[in-house]
């Protein structure tokens, strides 16, 4: 906490004194991200693993802004604009919501800013849309779902029923699935986005005759299916991306999750030095185990940190050159980019398990391996 | 479609039905007795369902989460009621959905400040959970069929309060002409704070059963609450009964629409695409209902002129 309200103060600070000019080696970062409403966990995870690596790095050159975009595309792009014009920041990072970052990337990476994206990956800035000041230190939205696809054809499923939320990202979701699972459909179903009660789909996967269910369901409604679901008395297997079975929301599925295998590039036991000293340090900070989110945000510093080492931020193509090399230590332990600066990594496949009291994931092994995603052929860069 | 789908598929139109009317009970009472639109209706119903998880986590009782819901939320409902709402009957209705709206954030943020920003866990009492066989061969949670029983239960309780009792009398006498009652020396202020406070008090019951099967978080209450003020319309402002035939008419539009359209589409079009305009167009279905009431009954089924 106390960490926290320095760099706040700090910020204050700054803005008060009327935006400083860059001095020679300073980063300012703008972060926007997610603070109050209904998404405000994910947000606050990505800002508390960022500044996590912030102070563990203790670079003096490096100074944060953050402000709070309520998970509003418009009220994302005012605090750009604002970031941009008048606090003069030179880095930008924090979105989670892919809908929000199409409102506000294109425009930042227009104005000359370099954005690190810690989460949302919407395939238009992956493909032809790529930049060379966009980078995304978390994966391409699909990936995660192609993970799930791939570890279905291991686990022998043929027949999967198909559920995901009305909105671009979830047809990305559906797209991402069958693009590495190899069996049948027994259904598939798009319900609306914000949707609370499942009792309708959860009928119809009653009577598809699937043998295995597919679903991204982010947020609330992840945790209202997996309820529901569980109290159905349907018991067929279900494999989805981590979204749904993240540390923030465990504990309010509880026991419905259990044994319910996911997707992901990152979990707090992958063995590597990196990933032991941040999942140690992140409980130590916040007196809460770290979520999927939390370690995209330590990722993301330490990228920005390793390249504020090699070279200056006002000379734009040296920085690319050294955050392209991506020369830090991820958590995922292997790392790097691709030709549209998006992650090649490993994915894997996580178990949910209760240790104690608390629901939390445990690493089961690999499902993708080194894979980049499928729109990087489109990245004329 | 076999006909054992039809009906479970019925019955959960029937349940999401009678909890839409829970909330919408209360908010058709408030706006036809004092002329009140509240938007933080939908912040009542979240305070139930984090009461209901509180207490819960703690005590581990469902029945006392239920009742602390109930508690919790008539009491904040008192407390606005006497604090902010008072002042806003005799404003017109902009300043009203100004104040309440600002009511909303006051209740999120508090919300926050108290519980966190993650979800809370509340889960369904072990005696009920799991589902049960029905004549037919139909397998159904027997939550839901509990959630049926208690609002059907509590649909009849408004009726016979507002029919056969004083207060009721009372509360009928100020929908019609609030200046007379009060000149017949009914306190009306302390009616209001007491319709307020029932209202609020369902909300509350229903955040917090639906809370069991759901997810409790912050912002949870107002994608109900516009459902809810679509049934009030269709059903008739100040209406319980039209409250009851408008949620039960909505829960089934939305049930049955989400599954038969996208039914419908197969017939004539390639699957992807008619589970995709099929969908589109179910998530439609319950506002062109509303506006196919309207176009035929202006003041909505059971409403009055």
């Amino acid at each position: 906490m106390k960490m926290k309200t320095l760099v706040m103060a700090a910020s204050v600070a700054a803005l008060a004194a009327g935006g400083a000019w860059a001095e020679e080696g300073k980063v300012k970062v703008g972060m926007i991200t997610t603070l109050s409403g209904g998404g405000a966990g994910l947000g606050i995870d990505v800002r508390d693993g960022f500044m996590l690596a912030a102070k563990m790095a203790g670079n003096e050159n490096l100074e944060v802004v953050i402000e709070d975009d309520q998970r509003k595309p418009e009220i994302a792009v005012q605090l750009a604009d604002k970031m941009i014009q008048s606090e003069k920041v030179d880095v930008m990072t924090g979105i989670i919501w892919s809908n929000l970052a199409m409102a506000v990337v294109p425009a930042a990476t227009a104005q000359g800013k370099f954005y690190l994206s810690p989460n949302a990956g919407p395939s238009a800035l992956a493909g032809k849309g790529c930049n060379k000041l966009y980078f995304n230190v978390a994966w391409q939205n699909d990936n995660l779902h192609e993970a799930a696809g791939a570890y279905a054809n291991d686990a022998g499923y043929k027949n999967t029923f198909m559920l995901a939320p009305n909105y671009p990202a979830g047809k990305d979701a559906l797209t991402g699935y069958k693009r590495t699972y190899k069996g049948e459909a027994a259904g598939e179903v798009y319900t609306d986005l914000g949707q609370t009660d499942y009792a309708a789909q959860i009928a119809q996967i009653r009577a598809s005759g699937a043998d295995s269910v597919f679903f991204f369901l982010p947020g609330g409604m992840g945790i209202s299916f997996l309820k529901q679901y569980a109290n159905s008395g349907v018991d067929l297997p279900v494999v989805g991306p981590a979204f749904s079975f993240d540390q923030g929301i465990l504990q309010a599925v509880g026991e419905a999750a259990l044994g319910i295998k996911n997707a992901s590039q990152w979990n707090k036991d992958l063995d590597n030095e990196a990933n032991k000293e941040f999942v140690a340090a992140f409980q130590e900070e916040y007196d809460r185990l770290p979520s999927l989110y939390a370690s995209q945000g330590y990722d993301t510093a330490n990228l920005l940190l390793s390249a504020m080492d090699k070279a200056d931020v006002s000379d734009e193509d040296a920085f690319q050159a050294a955050l392209k090399e991506a020369d830090f230590a991820s958590v995922r332990g292997k790392f790097s980019f691709g030709n549209n600066q998006h992650p090649i990594q490993d994915y894997y496949v996580r178990e949910v398990v209760k240790e104690g009291d608390v629901y939390t994931n445990k690493l089961v092994g690999p499902s993708l391996t080194d894979h980049a995603d499928a729109y990087a052929a489109d990245c004329k860069m | 479609m076999s006909l054992i789908l039809l009906i479970e598929q019925v019955l959960n139109g029937v349940q999401s039905g009678i909890m839409l009317f829970l909330m919408a009970a209360g908010l058709t009472l408030i706006f036809g007795v004092m002329g009140l639109i509240n938007l933080a209706h939908g912040s009542l119903y979240m305070v139930g369902a984090f009461a209901a998880a509180a207490v819960a986590a703690a005590t581990g009782s469902f029945l006392l989460a239920l009742v602390a819901a109930l508690a919790a939320a008539a009491l904040a409902g008192c407390l606005i009621e006497m604090t902010v709402i008072r002042r806003l009957y005799d404003r017109d209705h902009l300043d009203q959905v100004l104040a309440t709206f600002a009511l909303i954030l006051i209740f999120s943020e508090g919300t926050r400040f108290l519980f966190g920003s993650f979800p809370l866990f509340l889960d369904i009492p072990s005696a009920l959970s799991g589902p049960v066989m029905l004549p037919g061969g139909i397998q159904y949670p027997l939550y839901r069929l509990v959630i049926i029983g208690v609002g059907l239960a509590i649909a009849a309780g408004l009726f016979l309060l507002i029919a056969r009792t004083r207060i009721g009398i009372q509360i009928r006498a100020g929908e019609a002409d609030r200046e007379m009652i009060a000149a017949l020396g009914v306190d009306i202020a302390k009616l209001y704070t007491l319709i307020f406070a029932l209202g609020a008090a369902l909300a509350g019951l229903a955040g917090a059963l639906v809370g069991a099967i759901q997810s409790v978080q912050v912002g949870m209450g107002e994608p109900v609450l516009i459902l809810a003020f679509v049934v009030i319309v269709i059903g008739g402002i100040g209406s319980i009964k039209g409250a009851l035939i408008g949620a039960l008419l909505v829960g089934l539009t939305d049930t049955l629409g989400s599954v038969l359209l996208p039914l419908l589409f197969a017939n004539f079009m390639e699957a992807s695409a008619a589970t995709s305009v099929g969908s589109s167009l179910a998530s439609m279905s319950i506002y062109i209902l509303m506006a196919g009431v309207l176009l035929f009954k202006p003041t909505g089924l059971f409403g009055e002129a």
